[in-house]
């Protein structure tokens, strides 16, 4: 990759990975642990970001948050992924009827503002892990699944699946063997680059208090305690933001390398 | 005697369109003999496409058979439940397609495609391996085994022509319907794809129909030929008489329009004046009435229908059946 800012991105990701893997190693405090003796300690050796209000210790708390930020940005990507591919797909290979039906329920989810639905769905639902990740669902999965859809329609009617058909392959052959391979590798793309997105969302409803329950550390949540409590200290929301920042900015550069990478329109001009 | 490998009766074929009922196929009827090669010739527009797409029962959704019957060695294809349909389709019944540049997935290598399509087959990824192998052999790739870890674009267009004739071939079916195999190939290349499937067809014993635009490509390769027009059939009979002595008037005026056949230079290549007629509003008598250098007085009151010719021949003219009448 010839991207500086892409290996940057790539170094970013790879540590921030690295981190939630082996959190039990890296952090040498438990996240959930009190000591109200030791609350809004500045950092120390003992306490590399200090601690919060409770006496927690902040590293520790974002070494774990990187838990929950990673396993819900992806997983939830993976999902919507999932979702709106299959969907589009099939909206994008079958009769036109079904096509039009897709149509309307993609554009209908998809009109819902990101933070009323968040709000809507938690009062139904209560806040949650599972909820934070409906809600990422229900505003990515339309658009993957109209993309999936548009290239779908332009890959159909390409001589190789006509030349498919005579040769006695069904639909659900052409569509996973024939069109999938043809049209994953642009929302693969977008989909990275939607990565930071969901971390922010996450830390977001986490922030207003819909996402995980305490005391499960949330970059979200830590920045939300250190908000009530910034005249005491300032390390708590330096703590929170920090790698929420890193975070998001190491799957931007990332995603943005691939896109330049693989986006042949965009080879040509360097 | 044998059921012949292709048959079609009195087949009628009609779009939907904004415009009315299209009528892209009228009254069409045409036999191939297992192991015989038959060539369907004409200009673009005259139906070969829509009689393709009508044997694979592969058309697009606004078009209807209307009247006629296709059978595959004595399978009434019409009839067919579309399972049953596609179950022939790449078994007894394998179609190569134009243009080859785009007839094999650009994302998958061909390998990956060749074995894909072998999903019917039992037996491993080995035995299927090797097969694929064995018909890029046949089809005279060089180094198949190397070149099947290979992606389309990495061939050139007439060995990517061959491997989708490797690929139609795989199951050897009864029928092999070549739409235009060589017109997107260069003259040399044209002839090596010709000799080719000629041999392949003596290996595997299949019937071909061969359609084409390319005269001389069709006096070549075929035994007999249909010659079409606007939707119908309007000659039929063994190559060398259709060729040395048309009967119908608009097959004498395309092979005077073979270049490779013109006797003297000329700066103007001849055409035949006129238009294809109208499919939607066809006219009241023959199709070929508006160009037809010899148009009577029966041409344009009704159609004229398929007149029987000595020598297992037949034409669509009022002239020839004159010539057959006591």
């Amino acid at each position: 990759m010839s991207e500086p800012l892409g290996a940057v991105g790539l170094v970013l990701v790879v540590a921030v990975v690295l981190v939630a893997i082996f959190a039990g190693v890296v952090a040498r405090h438990s996240p959930i642990a009190l000591a109200p003796i030791d609350r809004f300690q500045a950092p120390s050796e003992a306490h590399l970001m200090g601690t919060d209000n409770l006496g927690r210790d902040l590293f520790a708390r974002v070494v774990y948050g990187s838990r929950i930020a990673l396993s819900i940005s992806l997983g939830a990507t993976l999902l919507s992924l999932l979702l709106g591919v299959t969907t589009g797909l099939i909206a994008g290979y079958g009769p036109r009827w079904l096509d039009n039906a897709l149509l309307l329920v993609f554009d209908a989810l998809k009109s819902f503002p990101t933070v009323m639905l968040a709000l809507a769905l938690v009062t139904l639902v209560g806040p949650s892990l599972q909820a934070v990740i409906l809600v990422v669902i229900i505003s990515a999965a339309p658009s993957y699944a109209r993309m999936a859809r548009t290239q779908t329609l332009s890959v159909r009617h390409a001589e190789f699946v006509l030349a498919e058909r005579s040769l006695g392959a069904g639909s659900g052959r052409i569509i996973a063997t024939h069109i999938l391979p043809n049209i994953i590798g642009p929302i693969l793309i977008v989909a990275s680059m939607d990565i930071p997105v969901v971390v922010a969302i996450e830390a977001g409803m986490s922030f207003l208090g819909l996402g995980v329950r305490p005391p499960t550390p949330s970059w979200g949540s830590i920045l939300n305690d250190g908000f009530s409590y910034i005249r005491e200290s300032p390390w708590p929301v330096i703590a929170g933001g920090l790698p929420i920042i890193i975070t998001t900015l190491g799957f931007t550069f990332l995603g943005e390398a691939l896109r330049d990478t693989f986006d042949p329109k965009r080879s040509g001009s360097r | 005697m044998a059921a012949p490998a292709l048959l079609v009766e009195h087949l009628d074929l009609a779009y939907r369109t904004e415009g009315g009922r299209l009528h892209a196929l009228r009254d069409v009827s045409l036999e191939v003999a297992p192991g015989e090669i038959v060539g369907i010739v004409g200009e673009s527009g005259c139906g070969k496409s829509s009689l393709i797409q009508a044997i694979l029962r592969l058309m697009p959704t606004n078009a209807r058979i209307e009247r006629g019957r296709i059978a595959l060695a004595g399978t009434d294809l019409l009839q067919l439940d579309p399972e049953a349909m596609r179950k022939l389709r790449g078994d007894r019944i394998s179609v190569v397609f134009q243009d080859p540049m785009t007839a094999l997935n650009p994302v998958l290598s061909i390998g990956r495609q060749m074995m894909d399509i072998q999903y019917r087959r039992s037996g491993g990824q080995a035995a299927k391996r090797a097969r694929a192998v064995e018909m890029l052999r046949r089809v005279r790739l060089p180094d198949p085994e190397r070149r099947l870890n290979q992606f389309p674009h990495e061939f050139s267009g007439g060995m990517r022509q061959r491997i989708a004739i490797a690929m139609a071939l795989m199951a050897e079916p009864a029928l092999l319907i070549a739409d235009e195999p060589t017109t997107a190939l260069d003259a040399t290349l044209e002839l090596a794809t010709i000799e080719l499937l000629k041999t392949l067809q003596r290996e595997i014993g299949c019937a071909i129909l061969f359609v084409s635009h390319h005269l001389g490509v069709i006096a070549e390769l075929c035994d007999r030929v249909n010659v079409m027009y606007a939707g119908e059939v309007v000659e039929t009979g063994d190559i060398r008489s259709v060729f040395h002595n048309p009967r119908h008037p608009y097959t004498q005026r395309l092979l005077a329009c073979d270049p490779a056949r013109m006797a003297e230079r000329s700066r103007r290549l001849p055409t035949i004046p006129g238009d294809l007629p109208d499919l939607v509003n066809l006219p009241t008598g023959c199709v070929f009435a508006d160009r037809c250098p010899a148009v009577f007085e029966p041409c344009r009151q009704a159609p004229p229908d398929f007149y029987p010719l000595a020598g297992d021949r037949a034409a669509r003219c009022y002239l020839a059946r004159e010539e057959v009448a006591p």
